[in-house]
């Protein structure tokens, strides 16, 4: 079962992704925003990183830089969680090193799919 | 798995609103001109967060209305479109139109579709109709036919793997698709093995999907995070090339999923209208908490050492006492640290109040600034939601008959812009509220005809300015010209004075002509403790509220007066003021019906003074306030009751409840009690 950080400054967001993923055996630290999620994910090692895109202090993206920039985190998996409409947020992601993306809205099935596919 | 969505409804309701109120604040910033690009990230966050969690909870009004508004405020952000006040109002509108949803949704109710589709058609004009169109024809995207097989070539770029992609991944979630499938490898890339960069990938593959199951797009979603990754080529094979499926396998593939959303849907409509509240609590006051838990439990354990030893003696009783001491110490700061959890800053009460202001000034063409001080001030969450309705009448008042139209304060030599200032800070064991106009003050000579008119008063009553100023608190009290929407319809004061004694508070008013008025709201910190001083009438025990004592005193006989009938006076230096026989009233047998023999309490409850006859005073100690109304059902002249020290119940009177009762008592007699105890 792995590790994972799961990134949003919606708390309700936070809890369904939370619950859905110790539901299904993980372990998962939260946090709010960008820069809280670099705090972490510098503290231990997450196998899998799943972030919201518009938060305060830090986006999603430029957190996912930064993270994508350490040696622990080279090939790590990092999900972006974003609306169907922001296509050209997809491709700046991809561009900061996010692997891929989960489309809002999605349900805890989808949710847990996409994890397990890119967990392998 | 399935997981039950509706737990997470509470928070995301909590979390919208909030988000609403912080959209609302921003957009009124931005009406000030003040155009701060981060303000306007801080709005669209807010939209982009209810639209996301509205969609994941299966809220789809609420997603598809907030898809307009992020769409506006994207524009906003990018700098594609200026701030007008046109756009702002219809944001601010929009604003309005989410929370009634959210609220329907909430309650369960009806969601008012006109509003929402009059708010959808003004977004829509102002971002012109053509850009939502190609909005939502966007999502349908063309589906692919299905065929006898595939054959897709993949060929990564070397920087595959640095973004988190695994190749191997990618091939399994592919072959996946298909039972049967062949994969060849192409390795003429790979370096010689000094020069591989083992982060690198070298490797291309070509992959034959065999099954006649599989559309073009379930294996474009299979690369579709790694399109710009690699080069991708996928053909159909060479036999059955013809072939084309009758159905079409993908919408077959995702209708499941829609199923699942109207299933969640049902039940949210299906469920009944359970409330529930919850409060947000910092993280500090709950550390607080426990850390004062963890001294009970220290000062525990060293107590009951005391249990423990055989051979106790005098020698320990030192020690005891300064057990029981932190004890109780402990216990004080535990209550205090409880208390706490409940209080919320104010500005909870305070935050609607810009909005409240930019509308009805809009309305009244008045020009308006709106102070607000203290607004971290704390206090109990109960009295905070039933404090806003009375500030939301009282600024409304200030506004309409308090601050005065533009030229009428340029005549009078003042700015143009009226000044309403809300002011919250502590006082003792209160918690004051100010709603402060600089507008034309109160009209002595208005007030006092319309009291003589409605027969408050009589007329060669004479008052004192505060007495005038107390009559607009009356019943069926307003001195409006004319009867405006917001204000003067007749209701008001009495019932913002009613709701916030109900409150266990005080509402007064001073006013200087020409000046502006003062409303100062005191409230209690919180309603679930009382400073109670205990005092015995025969086998009874009854609690008065510490803070409406003004003295105790023992009787003088030649001091009191009987009027009319049975009505007593006590003549206290210059006042007169009614004994109140609290046995008689509660029909208990006292101890002595002599009033040189017992006590009398004198107590104030808006302005009104009674002398309580009680046997005797026992002692000062916080109560628990135990609602009867909850537990038993109101009782006139009780506020509660409450659970003493040695396990009996006292009832803890309501001295304003009081007075009405023995006023009603007195019926027969005219005993009109006014402030300041009985006209002399």
């Amino acid at each position: 079962m792995a590790n994972i950080l799961a990134v949003d400054d919606s708390s309700s967001m936070r809890q369904m992704v939370t619950f859905t993923l110790k539901g299904a055996g993980h372990q998962v630290v939260e946090a709010a925003d960008g820069q809280e999620a670099l705090n972490k994910a510098r503290a231990q090692k997450f196998d899998l990183i799943i972030t919201d895109v518009n938060m305060p202090v830090m986006d999603g993206i430029t957190f996912i830089r930064h993270l994508r920039g350490e040696a622990n985190y080279k090939f790590t998996p990092m999900l972006m969680l974003t609306t169907e409409s922001s296509s050209d947020k997809k491709a700046e992601g991809k561009a900061a090193g996010a692997t891929g993306w989960i489309v809002k809205p999605f349900n805890p099935d989808q949710l847990l799919n996409t994890v397990n596919k890119v967990l392998g | 798995m399935s997981i039950d969505l509706e737990q997470f409804h509470e928070t995301f309701f909590e979390e919208s609103f909030e988000g609403l109120d912080i959209m609302e604040s921003g957009l009124l910033e931005l009406e000030q001109g003040d155009v701060d690009l981060e303000n306007i990230n801080t709005i669209f966050r807010s939209a982009h967060s209810i639209k996301g969690g509205s969609g994941t909870f299966g809220f789809t009004a609420v997603a598809e209305f907030t898809h307009d508004m992020e769409t506006l405020l994207d524009q906003m952000r990018n700098g594609e479109r200026k701030v007008s006040a046109d756009v702002v109002d219809t944001l601010l509108g929009c604003v309005d139109v989410l929370r009634n949803m959210l609220h329907a949704i909430k309650d369960k109710s009806e969601i008012d579709t006109v509003n929402v589709a009059e708010m959808t058609q003004a977004l829509k004009d102002i971002l012109g109709a053509d850009s939502a169109a190609a909005n939502s024809s966007a999502a349908e995207t063309q589906a692919g036919l299905a065929v006898k097989g595939w054959q897709v070539s993949f060929k990564p770029y070397e920087d595959i793997m640095k973004t988190g992609n695994d190749t191997v991944r990618l091939l399994r979630e592919l072959c996946s698709l298909s039972d049967s499938y062949e994969v060849f490898v192409d390795s003429e890339a790979l370096p010689p093995l000094a020069e591989v960069d083992a982060e690198a990938c070298y490797l291309s593959w070509r992959i034959n999907l065999l099954g006649g199951e599989v559309s073009e797009n379930d294996i474009l979603d299979v690369f579709a995070w790694v399109d710009d990754e690699c080069d991708l080529k996928i053909e159909t094979l060479a036999e059955d090339e013809l072939y084309v499926g009758p159905e079409r396998r993908d919408d077959e593939r995702r209708e499941p999923a829609r199923d699942d959303r109207r299933k969640v849907d049902r039940r949210t409509s299906s469920a009944k209208g359970k409330e529930s509240s919850s409060i947000r609590v910092n993280i500090s006051k709950v550390d607080e908490l426990i850390n004062m838990v963890g001294e009970l439990v220290i000062t525990q354990s060293m107590l009951s050492q005391f249990g423990e030893d055989e051979k106790f003696n005098e020698s320990h009783i030192e020690r005891l006492k300064d057990g029981l001491a932190q004890l109780e110490s402990h216990t004080r700061e535990l209550q205090e640290s409880v208390m706490r959890i409940r209080m919320m800053p104010i500005s909870f009460a305070f935050q609607r109040f810009p909005r409240l202001v930019h509308d009805l000034s809009a309305q009244f063409g008045k020009k308006i600034e709106l102070v607000m001080t203290g607004e971290s001030t704390e206090l109990d969450k109960t009295v905070l939601e039933k404090i806003g309705d009375p500030l939301v009448h009282l600024v409304r008042n200030s506004l309409d008959h308090g601050i005065e139209a533009p030229d009428v304060r340029v005549d009078a030599g003042k700015s143009e812009t009226g000044v309403i200032e809300l002011r919250a800070y502590h006082q003792g064991g209160n918690i004051v509220i100010e709603i402060k106009d600089d507008g034309a003050g109160l009209n002595k000579e208005k007030i006092l005809d319309k009291a003589r008119q409605n027969g408050v008063i009589s007329q060669d009553d004479r008052l004192s300015d505060e007495q005038i100023y107390d009559l607009i608190f009356r019943p069926g009290f307003s001195t409006a010209d004319v009867v405006s929407d917001v204000s003067g319809r007749g209701v008001g004061m009495d019932v913002v004075r009613r709701n916030i004694r109900e409150l266990g508070g005080t509402v007064e008013v001073d006013s200087k002509p020409g000046e502006g008025s003062v409303f100062t709201i005191r409230l209690p910190l919180t309603l679930a403790i009382l400073d109670g001083q205990l005092v015995g009438i025969g086998e009874e025990t009854y609690i008065l509220p510490v803070i409406s004592i003004i003295e105790s005193l023992q009787v003088k006989t030649e001091n009191i007066n009987a009027v009319a009938g049975n009505a007593e006076v006590y003549r206290l230096r210059d006042e007169y003021i009614p004994i109140v026989r609290l046995y008689h009233i509660f029909g208990i047998e006292p101890a002595s019906k002599e009033l040189d023999e017992g006590l009398l309490v004198v107590v104030e409850a808006e302005g009104k003074k009674i002398a309580i006859f009680v046997d005797d005073l026992l002692g000062q100690q916080q109560v628990v306030i135990k609602s009867l109304e909850t537990n038993f059902k109101k009782v006139q002249g009780l506020s509660g009751a409450t659970i003493l020290g040695d396990g009996t119940v006292a009832l803890i009177i309501d001295i304003a409840g009081l007075i009405e009762l023995y006023q009603k008592d007195m019926a027969g007699v005219v005993v009109q009690i006014k402030g300041g105890g009985l006209a002399a």
